[in-house]
């Protein structure tokens, strides 16, 4: 899922100065899961613009704000509120609040920072595992990702600041290529490290991605 | 030809590099000076951004340098640029007559004084390796015939007292495979895991030139400890230093153990004295 968190109020602040009646958009996916854009989350929006002396026109929580043409319809159904804001804010991941912007001419202001694609440890505690990066290595490294889990994404085992297979980049992270290994040697095959992998194909993460089945 | 450090490693001689840093800004005679200052010395190592700290090009240093007759180890990173970049920068370094490197991966980005910048990694240091030894064949990574073939004398960098050392090593093995044509690591405080990983080396006939780092206080070397990447003073080094009436002179007969040890069992050391270069001589004295 698309791990989200609220931007600063402060930053909010000066995007809706310019601004008095809103309309406010929520996501019933990933946004809702990660409590940053769900039906709570839009309450809160809304009791903090009218602290800050706004007025909203009306809300709602789209199933999920990545649908292009629910978004549109979405919005259909609310003509009337969306109509009477100044501007609309969107709690939703960077893709929800572009099927939003493209949907209508109106002032789009997006809530949240999309952060990653992230795997649920418990609420509240999100680790990324995956990058989408196009070319999947995970076969041959026992199911870890080093493209994603190493801090510098390295093909080929551990950089030099390893300590006590630990990150150097944060000490309270084990090295991806030391978890790699471990899990390698349990597996007792030599997997990755039987051959020295090739620069990656950054060309397989085509920008911007376009995908028909 | 053959660069100095070449033919003494390929000769047998017991080698010694040192390193300098490229200035913050343009001015660069004091390190030109520095540069040429140094006695008994095969070849100056040149830092590319350091630490992820921001300098002058290491490439546009390593050929002033070159210009002046020193000889430059050009120090090549990952992190700052990608694989075009890469190509391109090793073919300018070959056009300025630059013939040694160090390839490595690099630092992470968030050590240094650019924490926001985006870390680049398009490539790692056994890839980058690769690519050197392409180049040398006359083929650019895209496999496109070069217009005029570089040669270069190709080295790697390893942390060789690490656990898991079987992890480190595979690596070690593969920077070999990858055409690595001599070994500088990363400081070494640690007799013991020196001479394991010699013995591990041996076979693969490569040239190894042991980091000696001048530590000048017991300060410098908690720093260390906490702050750089693959450095480990180990506790009864920094005792030394904390017990030492002169720090200094403690860290260099340190250092001088380690020159000592690599004396034994390697084929050259690799200096980091950090502004006190005046003290090699001292440091290299049998």
């Amino acid at each position: 899922m698309i791990i989200s968190e609220r931007k600063p109020l402060d930053e909010l602040q000066e995007a809706v100065a310019p601004y008095q009646n809103f309309f406010l958009i929520g996501c019933g996916a990933c946004a809702t899961v990660c409590k940053s854009g769900g039906e709570e989350e839009v309450f809160q929006m809304q009791e903090w613009l009218i602290e800050q002396g706004k007025a909203v026109t009306g809300s709602m929580v789209i199933d999920e704000a990545c649908h292009l043409l629910r978004a549109g319809r979405d919005l259909r159904h609310h003509k009337l509120a969306v109509q009477e804001a100044d501007a609309l804010i969107v709690l939703a991941c960077g893709g929800g609040v572009q099927s939003i912007s493209s949907q209508t001419e109106q002032r789009v202001i997006g809530a949240l920072n999309s952060i990653f694609l992230g795997n649920v440890r418990r609420f509240g505690q999100y680790e990324e595992r995956c990058s989408l990066c196009g070319e999947c290595i995970l076969n041959e490294t026992a199911g870890i990702c080093p493209v994603t889990t190493c801090a510098k994404g390295l093909l080929n085992g551990p950089c030099g600041g390893m300590e006590d297979g630990h990150c150097e980049v944060d000490a309270e992270l084990e090295c991806a290529w030391h978890l790699i290994y471990e899990r390698l040697k349990q597996q007792k095959r030599p997997g990755v490290f039987a051959r020295r992998v090739p620069p990656k194909a950054w060309s397989k993460r085509r920008k911007p991605g376009r995908h028909k089945l | 030809m053959m660069s100095q450090l070449e033919r003494q490693l390929t000769a047998g001689t017991f080698t010694v590099t040192a390193e300098v840093a490229p200035p913050k800004g343009t001015n660069v005679a004091a390190v030109l000076d520095l540069a040429e200052s140094l006695q008994g010395v095969a070849a100056v190592n040149v830092t590319d951004n350091q630490g992820a700290n921001m300098r002058l090009s290491a490439l546009a240093l390593a050929g002033l340098l070159q210009k002046n007759g020193v000889e430059p180890v050009l120090q090549v990173t990952c992190r700052d640029r990608n694989r075009m970049a890469l190509q391109s920068d090793l073919l300018g370094a070959a056009a300025f007559g630059i013939r040694n490197l160090l390839l490595l991966s690099g630092d992470h980005s968030r050590f240094g004084d650019h924490p926001d910048a985006k870390p680049v990694f398009d490539l790692d240091s056994v890839q980058l390796l690769e690519m050197t030894a392409e180049l040398m064949m006359g083929r650019n990574m895209a496999g496109k015939a070069l217009d005029g073939t570089p040669q270069f004398f190709p080295g790697a960098a390893v942390n060789p007292v690490v656990e898991p050392f079987e992890l480190m090593f595979q690596k070690v093995r593969k920077k070999v495979e990858s055409g690595a044509r001599f070994f500088q690591t990363q400081a070494v405080f640690d007799r013991e895991g020196l001479t394991r990983f010699m013995q591990e080396m041996a076979p693969l006939e490569v040239p190894v030139l042991v980091g000696v780092l001048l530590i000048r206080s017991a300060k410098m070397a908690h720093f260390l400890n906490d702050h750089i990447p693959g450095v480990q003073v180990p506790a009864p080094v920094v005792a030394r230093l904390e017990a030492a009436a002169d720090p200094l002179a403690e860290g260099v007969a340190i250092a001088r153990d380690v020159v000592a040890w690599a004396r034994e069992s390697c084929q050259g050391v690799h200096l980091m004295t950090l502004g006190y270069e005046d003290r090699i001589p001292e440091i290299l004295a049998d």
